[in-house]
């Protein structure tokens, strides 16, 4: 008798530490992986994905570091988060305004991923890895603390661009204040931005006036309801729209009877 | 000299090992070395041969995750090695937090913290609720839970990789091990430990002791960081049934008599 019961006392007090263990443990990982606001190596699979499928091996972060191709002097570009850095421990990621990602042709990050968390079908045309389709942020633009859209001449993310002329544009207006001038205001290209943010560390204002945010978080999604029309690539959205029918029960009564048996408004 | 060498050939056999490991995988970092690039969780050998820590994996399975074939092989051959040479070699030769423990372990013998406080207040079988408690975290977090929160990969990491806030995890647990509960990571807690010991259930290494030899000093149950695995000191002659065993050779080294406890193969009775 009291063998079961020193038995089932014992059973629940574990239970009971192990639950607790379990909520500050679900807790801390719930905290750490909703943080969103991360650039991840080219190639990444989806954020969610990602943090399942990252083995936090570290092996793109060594690759980057040895690269063939790194400037002189640059730092690795690929940062392995440390404990209490308040990011996903131990996941890759870039912070472009202390060093960007220099697009080498050979991505030498993503093949030696083990796990596919860096996927080389992401970045390949044709089974050739190709950096250019790299998707890993945009380039977003302040208008309000861009210099250049305050009439001051400057091009500094036009130049640093490696998509020259194709992911950044220079978009030229008429100077009303002065007369006599032109803006020449950076536009962003979305399509063509792979988000390696040399534009942001070229930046010549203190706080870069453009800088990359993962796609999740600088796009926004149109839905099922508009289509371009005129576009035939777009119009095939049409096939699989998903869209929601809201059904209203129509009132049968003739439209007069409606009003009047409405009853009093207040 | 001789002597010390004698009581000692297996602790820094394991000093060595530990060492080389993590020296490696720095230099594979570092200086772009070859022979080892990765970490514990995932690493290449030599540039071919994949390694891959089989908890991780696993977890990465309950977290719902596609897993590739490279990382699949890597764990095979992880998990096979060390079912073969004991499943707990991992914990006394290879993790990097096991230095600390010792360290708080060797601590509590020295300042005699075992006499004041004998009684354990806690069962070793925590680690199997724990390892059990990270496939079903993992599942419900859609990530690989202990991953996140394994001091193990965050000093191997951080060593190789930069430290952050890894010398508080590793303040922890030295604190934990040397003043809450004697072997409280490694031997309670820690669920990687549990798993190798499940690995290692029919493994071929074994500690045998030879009770025709045995002067009874029990100082190998004095250093034993699994006491439970050595019932059989100085009653009867046998082999180290209990897969929770490290194969960390300290009771070989402690042993005062040669031959009272040696390295044998599985099946070995006299």
């Amino acid at each position: 008798m009291t063998e079961r019961r020193e038995f089932i006392l014992n059973s629940i007090k574990t239970a009971g530490l192990v639950s607790l263990a379990g909520l500050t443990w679900s807790a801390y990982v719930d905290e750490v992986t909703a943080k969103t606001l991360i650039l991840r190596p080219p190639g990444a699979l989806s954020e969610p994905d990602f943090l399942s499928t990252c083995i936090k091996c570290g092996m793109c972060v060594e690759a980057c570091a040895n690269r063939d191709t790194k400037p002189k002097n640059a730092e690795p570009t690929l940062l392995l988060a440390k404990t209490g850095s308040n990011r996903p421990i131990g996941t890759p990621y870039f912070m472009p305004r202390d060093e960007p990602c220099y697009m080498c042709p050979e991505i030498p990050c993503v093949p030696v991923c083990p796990t596919g968390a860096l996927d080389e079908n992401i970045v390949s045309t044709k089974n050739k890895l190709d950096i250019n389709k790299a998707k890993m942020g945009l380039a977003i633009v302040d208008k309000q603390n861009c210099i250049a859209y305050w009439g001051i001449q400057c091009d500094a993310c036009y130049r640093a661009c490696p998509l020259l002329d194709k992911a950044i544009t220079i978009e030229y207006s008429q100077n009303k204040r002065t007369g006599k001038h032109s803006y020449l205001k950076p536009i962003v290209h979305a399509n063509h931005c792979t988000g390696c943010g040399l534009c942001e560390l070229a930046c010549v204002t203190e706080k870069p006036a453009i800088f990359v945010l993962p796609l999740a978080i600088a796009l926004g999604k149109v839905g099922d309801h508009y289509i371009k029309g005129w576009d035939k690539e777009d119009e095939k959205r049409v096939k699989n729209a998903k869209a929601r029918l809201n059904k209203t029960d129509i009132n049968k009564k003739s439209a007069i009877d409606n009003l009047n048996d409405a009853g009093d408004l207040y | 000299m001789n002597n010390f060498i004698k009581q000692t050939k297996y602790l820094i056999l394991r000093r060595i090992t530990q060492f080389a490991v993590i020296f490696l995988y720095f230099a594979g970092n570092i200086w772009g070395w070859q022979i080892l690039t990765g970490n514990l969780s995932s690493s290449q050998l030599l540039t071919i041969v994949p390694l891959s820590d089989p908890f991780a994996v696993m977890q990465m399975f309950f977290a719902g995750a596609a897993i590739s074939i490279d990382v699949i092989i890597g764990a095979l051959i992880v998990t096979s090695v060390y079912a073969i040479i004991g499943g707990r070699v991992f914990c006394s030769w290879v993790c990097p937090i096991n230095p600390i423990t010792d360290l708080a372990n060797y601590l509590r013998r020295k300042f005699e913290f075992n006499k004041i406080t004998k009684r354990q207040p806690s069962t070793r079988n925590i680690r199997f609720w724990v390892l059990g408690l990270s496939f079903v975290l993992s599942f419900f977090l859609l990530v690989p839970a202990f991953e996140f929160i394994s001091p193990i990969s965050m000093v191997h990491r951080g060593i190789i990789f930069g430290l952050g806030f890894t010398w508080a995890v590793v303040l922890v647990i030295f604190f934990f091990d040397m003043f809450v509960l004697k072997n409280g990571w490694c031997g309670h807690i820690c669920p990687l430990g549990a798993f190798y010991g499940i690995v290692g259930k029919f493994s071929l290494i074994r500690v045998f002791h030879d009770v025709e030899k045995c002067t009874e000093c029990m100082k190998c149950k004095e250093v034993c960081p699994e006491v439970q695995v050595l019932p059989m000191i100085a009653k009867n002659t046998g082999q180290v049934s209990d897969s929770a065993c490290t194969n960390c050779g300290r009771c070989l080294d402690v042993c005062e008599e040669e031959g009272a406890l040696s390295f044998s193969i599985l099946g070995k009775n006299s």
